[in-house]
């Protein structure tokens, strides 16, 4: 596939596996670099292709908290799963939410049991299910970065110029520069460069990131997915540091372009408001999230159906200190023991893209 | 969850378009990109076009690539 093959290329990844090698070599440092990517796309690539493993002497790969379905908190699932269970409604989910366990059950369980949950691959198919079935009132569970944040406001965009009265979003939506910022800002952070998550970039652009940058003098590279691409992201980084730069600089410009997509920004900015946030295993994040504005608020499913969350009766630490990068999944104690992709235990081995599901998947369990 | 896959236009009818995935056709709304051409290659998240991908910019860094040694 275009835009895809060239940036799995096996000689251009040998080629920039040996560049980062000599550039990390040219440094002198004692210890590999430590290198955050953000995203749980970026994880999971960084694993399934091996780079982990073919860069383990010069950079140390330390994973971020960018797997929305690992982050949404325990009380939202419940509540989607309350909504679910009310009469006349129908609960409509990404497919990547139906496994992450509520405090009782989750989604696949209730729908097991009676209540309407489907799950759909775009917003856009919730608001056609509303359309077909106005007798019955449509909940969306809005989660996601900046990313899925667009296609939700297009989502709501589309409802409100078809008058579809019968749809809402349970809105879970969650920013990556202020949980950067909280990461970078921990005293024991040891962070000496970021991937930045390039599909979060293609939406809202770079410039958020240069402040970051210049505040904890942590050179940041906007990146793709492909192995090629993860390995020009890291490219940047190292040479930035061997440099003594610390700036943004977007090495996946082909598709995130500075500006991001201004469409989808005025798309964001008329339906949403930026928010505080409570991200599971992290806590209360100002400014982290996107809520939906006073003026429409009757596509506020917390609002419309007069629904609170409730405190949450079961959380593991674990899994928080792995979305904040302070352990690996290995180092969990139900790691592949209680908690494995058959009988996950925790939100980042059920999601796809979380970091205990990238080493349960790529690494298996290892003896200690 | 933030996995978007780049695609052809091969057709545009008003604010949706065909979209072929090495050949998979598959319906992609162009809410998010309407000024999306047909034989424009797009990044397509969750059924939506997100970026229309710059051709020029992707060939400037595969040459920029080869030049590694």
């Amino acid at each position: 596939m275009k835009y895809v093959d060239e940036f799995r290329d096996k000689d251009v990844a040998s080629d920039l596996v040996r560049k980062i090698g000599s550039v990390v070599d040219g440094m002198n440092v004692s210890s590999p670099v430590r290198i955050m990517e953000i995203c749980g796309g970026q994880t999971h690539s960084i694993l399934m292709y091996g780079i982990e493993a073919v860069l383990s002497s010069s950079i140390e790969f330390i994973h971020g908290p960018g797997c929305p379905v690992c982050v949404t908190p325990i009380e939202k699932i419940d509540l989607a799963l309350e909504l679910a269970r009310r009469p006349g409604v129908i609960l409509a989910s990404f497919g990547d939410m139906l496994r992450v366990p509520g405090s009782d059950e989750n989604m696949f369980e209730a729908k097991a049991t009676g209540a309407d949950i489907r799950w759909v691959y775009s917003p856009l198919e919730a608001v056609e299910i509303a359309k077909s079935d106005p007798q019955k009132e449509v909940v969306f569970f809005a989660i996601g970065f900046e990313t899925t944040t667009a296609p939700l406001a297009a989502a709501l965009h589309v409802a409100e110029r078809d008058s579809v009265k019968n749809f809402s979003l349970l809105t879970a939506m969650v920013r990556v520069p202020p949980a950067l910022e909280l990461l970078l800002s921990d005293p024991d952070c040891v962070i000496d460069g970021i991937l930045a998550a390039g599909h979060v970039c293609t939406v809202m652009g770079s410039d958020e990131y240069a402040p970051i940058a210049e505040k904890h003098r942590v050179p940041i590279a906007v990146t793709g997915f492909q192995p090629v691409e993860i390995l020009m992201g890291v490219l940047e980084v190292v040479e930035q540091i061997s440099r003594g730069e610390a700036t943004v600089r977007n090495t996946y410009a082909w598709v995130a372009k500075q500006e991001g997509n201004s469409s989808a920004k005025a798309l964001i900015e008329k339906y949403f408001c930026v928010i505080d946030r409570n991200w599971r295993g992290i806590g209360m994040i100002p400014q982290s999230g996107f809520g939906i504005r006073d003026e429409y608020s009757r596509f506020d499913a917390e609002k419309k159906f007069r629904a609170q969350v409730q405190e949450p009766r079961q959380t593991n630490k674990y899994c928080g200190l792995v979305l904040q990068g302070k352990c690996r999944p290995s180092d969990c104690p139900f790691f592949g023991k209680q908690c494995t992709q058959t009988h996950p235990v925790g939100a980042p081995m059920v999601s796809s893209e979380g970091a205990c599901a990238a080493y349960f998947t790529y690494q298996g369990v290892r003896s200690t | 969850m933030c996995l978007a896959v780049p695609g052809k236009i091969v057709r545009v009818d008003g604010e949706n378009a065909k979209v072929s995935f090495g050949g998979v056709v598959k319906d992609v709304s162009l809410v998010l990109c309407p000024e999306a051409r047909e034989g424009d290659y797009c990044s397509v998240h969750v059924g939506m076009a997100q970026a229309i991908i710059d051709p020029v910019e992707a060939e400037r860094v595969l040459e920029v690539l080869k030049e590694l040694e």
